[in-house]
């Protein structure tokens, strides 16, 4: 038992370290540290940078033009940038669809779609969730009608996030209605300027968009955008499921919102004078939440040291996506309640970056109420809290 | 001992109920707040057409009487319906103080004007850097010929900018004192600000504005401790009411909403999850009747038991009723488009209000060595 990275880990660990402190703009950085609002070209900009260096695509294989790192440099990786305040990236391209055309699609279909991605030229949504398919996915009714050499698409997807940035959406479609459920699933690829697609923002609780509605109204799709074979798509999208677990915890960024949940908790006043950090009950907040991530880092290293083992995916990515949101939805509550009465102005306009005008309270605490009510969604999406208890029970408990 | 509520109050209780339902809804609740001042002179002259705004108000004064219990059902049914005026700010919190620490001329020139409508109070009693220790007050007044004059900055005033007049804590010779300060008036400055559960707040400058001496120079520490807790009461109540709406929405929807060819309620997790929000529900009830009765209490450490311990209670009872009955809406809990999501908010903002569960267990703490 050796609970330490490699001395080639530690090595890579500097290397990736030094080019962030690098490249990574500042303005940017800034952003992300103090919760503020990012824009597309906050990410693109980030996006390119990494393409340059031939790291964007951080979980893709070398035949496919990544990096071709085992588990251990992946974590490393992701922890590194989240450590240094990289934004992050959009993981419909590069960590949804891409495994799943490197997996299933044709040759000519990767040649196609995955440089664009590395390149950040095609920008992915999600559409799989629909209004009356939510945890139960396999339910939607998106149809696909084949007429000739193209699909004929109709039916509506919501909850699409960042879909009014995206270019393409690959979609879960219904191709046969007669099929038990999850037989008669398709995965279609879209591009997003087709006719017939429109694209409606959801506000969210904080006042934010981030999710959208996506309707298809008789929208064409050459038959060449199917991946693999038709009404396969369910086997395909738990595919992407089972693998997608690298950074589900998100150790590396609830480790630096603790240590920015310490520095706030440093400067606001508690009620006795004295910072807030030296107040003992709120100090033991801080550190109950402190003791459970130190817990989730080793059960992630767990689960690495599995999958560099080659052992075949598991439902621990369960444990991980539970505990995983439920600390980061604690983190977020404690940095607004460390602002007392400050919480309670809303102040949209201040979220701007370019903001100038006067704030009330202190200016890191703009973004933290909005922040917690957002970071509800954690629990909810990715297959919410109460599904991922479910597969446990079943998967590991044997219920 | 009996839990019942008299006929009267249970005829305001009906009343007001009924308005919120079919006048307030959501949607018009939605124009109010989006709107330029966030409260509704409309819907402010219908309370006091209802007699809401005259409600604990000594009669003698243009008020209905009445003591926290029907304090207690109004804000309530406030809660129910997430109601944004500033009712809070100018009745229980302004009124209450100016008919317990008033002059007899400054009853008779406000409390008439409260309870038909025509006048607006708010507390501007917090700063920045107190958090929630009420003596921590910079705001200082000086003598000015027969008056007084005030300066400083007050931060998160609720309601401060929809206010006539305002009731400023300042500091003066001998300790703390309050007077009230015509909102219009040279050196007052206010922003107002949306807060995030709807309501408003302004940040108050003062810089040389006049004052009136609210009771004796030097004594209102006591005098805003008991307004707050006042307040704290009112805003279990309202707490109460927003959990009750809450619940409902949320067992309605686990009935109604289907996954996997049934409705989401026929699972024994989720039926667990609302009954525990139930349970919550419950006990929060008790302790804000608890909270109600204690507030003329002679024992201050009695006073302050069960008014912290409100707190305490109905501060995680609010916190996981809201956060639960998000979770169980899935998506649409988390989006502006639903009341759900501001009920969350508003409960949420109601726990850091005033102190939150940490300060009060604090507080609980000491009455318990006292
Ligand atoms: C911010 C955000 C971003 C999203 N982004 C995307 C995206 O880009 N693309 C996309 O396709 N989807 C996206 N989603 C959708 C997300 O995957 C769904 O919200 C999620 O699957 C839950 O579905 P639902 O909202 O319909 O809730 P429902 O499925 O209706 O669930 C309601 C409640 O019932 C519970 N429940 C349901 N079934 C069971 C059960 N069997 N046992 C116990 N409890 C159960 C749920 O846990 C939840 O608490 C996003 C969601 C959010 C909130």
């Amino acid at each position: 038992m050796d609970l330490n990275f490699t001395a080639a880990d530690e090595a890579f660990r500097a290397e990736v370290r030094s080019f962030i402190e690098r490249k990574l703009p500042a303005d940017i950085r800034r952003k992300v540290l103090e919760s503020q609002r990012l824009v597309k070209d906050d990410y693109y900009r980030w996006h390119v940078l990494l393409h340059e260096q031939g790291w964007v695509a951080a979980n893709w294989p070398k035949e496919f033009g990544g990096p071709g790192w085992n588990a251990a440099q992946q974590h490393i990786f992701e922890e590194e940038c989240a450590d240094a305040g990289a934004p992050i990236l959009s993981p419909f391209g590069l960590r949804m669809v891409a495994p799943v055309i490197m997996a299933f699609a044709s040759p000519a279909q990767q040649q196609y779609y995955l440089p664009r991605i590395r390149s950040g030229e095609h920008w992915w949504c999600q559409g799989y969730s629909e209004p009356g398919s939510g945890s139960d996915l396999a339910s939607l009714r998106t149809r696909a009608e084949r007429v000739g050499d193209k699909y004929i698409v109709n039916g509506q997807k919501t909850w699409t996030t960042l879909g009014h940035h995206a270019n393409w959406i690959f979609c879960l479609v219904r191709t046969n209605a007669e099929a038990r459920k999850q037989e008669g699933i398709s995965f279609l690829l879209i591009d997003m300027n087709t006719p017939g697609i429109t694209v409606r923002p959801i506000i969210m609780i904080d006042g934010e968009h981030e999710v959208n509605e996506v309707w298809f109204e008789n929208v064409e799709v050459p038959v060449g955008n199917l991946i693999g074979e038709e009404n396969k798509g369910w086997t395909y999208a738990k595919y992407l499921l089972g693998h997608e677990r690298t950074n589900i915890a998100e150790v590396g960024r609830s480790k630096r919102r603790l240590k920015r949940l310490k520095e706030i908790a440093a400067q606001q006043p508690g009620s006795d004078g004295k910072p807030l950090l030296q107040d003992v009950r709120f100090r033991d907040r801080i550190a109950q939440v402190e003791i459970e991530l130190m817990a989730l880092e080793i059960t992630n290293l767990r689960v690495i040291a599995a999958d560099m083992e080659k052992r075949a995916p598991g439902p621990e990515a369960s444990l991980l996506k539970i505990r995983g949101s439920e600390i980061q939805q604690t983190l977020t509550e404690l940095m607004m309640q460390a602002l007392g009465h400050d919480a309670l102005p809303f102040q949209h306009a201040a979220m701007d970056p370019e903001y100038a005008g006067e704030v009330i309270g202190p200016g890191y605490g703009v973004p933290l109420s909005g922040q917690y009510f957002n970071f509800r969604k954690t629990t909810i999406y990715g297959g919410s809290n109460e599904i991922q208890r479910n597969i446990i029970s079943k998967m590991i408990l044997g219920f | 001992m009996n839990f019942n509520f008299s006929e009267e109050q249970q005829q305001l209780r009906d009343t007001l109920d009924r308005y919120v339902r079919k006048d307030y809804g959501f949607e018009k609740r939605r124009g109010i707040i989006h709107g330029d001042s966030g409260w509704s002179a409309e819907v402010w002259a219908q309370l006091a057409d209802l007699g809401v705004l005259a409600v604990g108000l000594p009669e003698e004064h243009g008020g209905l009487g009445g003591g926290p219990f029907d304090t207690l059902l109004v804000m309530e049914a406030l809660g129910r319906g997430m109601v944004v005026e500033p009712y809070l700010a100018t009745v229980v919190l302004g009124a209450g103080l100016v008919a317990r620490a008033g002059s007899e001329e400054q009853k008779a020139e406000i409390l008439p004007a409260v309870a038909s409508g025509d006048r607006r109070l708010a507390l501007a009693h917090h700063e920045r850097g107190g958090r929630y220790d009420l003596s921590r007050i910079e705001t200082s007044a000086r003598r000015d010929g027969d008056g007084w004059v005030l300066d400083g900055h007050k931060s998160v005033v609720l309601h401060g900018a929809a206010a006539d007049t305002l009731l400023v804590s300042a500091r003066t010779p001998s300790g703390l004192s309050l007077f009230l300060v015509d909102a219009g008036a040279s050196g007052v400055t206010r922003r107002d600000t949306p807060a995030q559960d709807g309501h408003r707040v302004a940040e108050v400058m003062l810089r040389s504005a006049r004052g009136d001496l609210v009771g004796d120079e030097g004594a209102a520490l006591p005098q805003i401790e008991l307004a707050l807790d006042h307040a704290i009461a009112a805003l279990c109540a309202e707490a109460v009411g927003g959990m009750a709406a809450l619940i409902e929405a949320t067992v309605g929807y686990l009935k109604t909403r289907k996954q996997f060819g049934v409705p989401i309620g026929s699972f024994q997790a989720l039926q667990h999850r609302a009954v525990e929000m139930y349970l919550h529900a419950e006990q929060a009830r008790s302790m804000s009747y608890l909270a109600a009765d204690k507030l003329g209490a002679s024992d201050a450490a009695e006073r302050r038991r069960a008014i912290s311990g409100a707190k305490v209670l109905v501060g995680n009872a609010a916190r996981y009723v809201g956060q639960q009955a998000v979770q169980l809406h899935g998506g649409i809990g988390v989006t502006d488009e639903l009341a759900v999501g501001h009920y969350f908010k508003r409960l949420t903002m109601i726990t850091l209000l005033f102190g939150d569960v940490d300060h009060h267990l604090a507080q609980f703490g000491e009455a318990m060595s006292a």
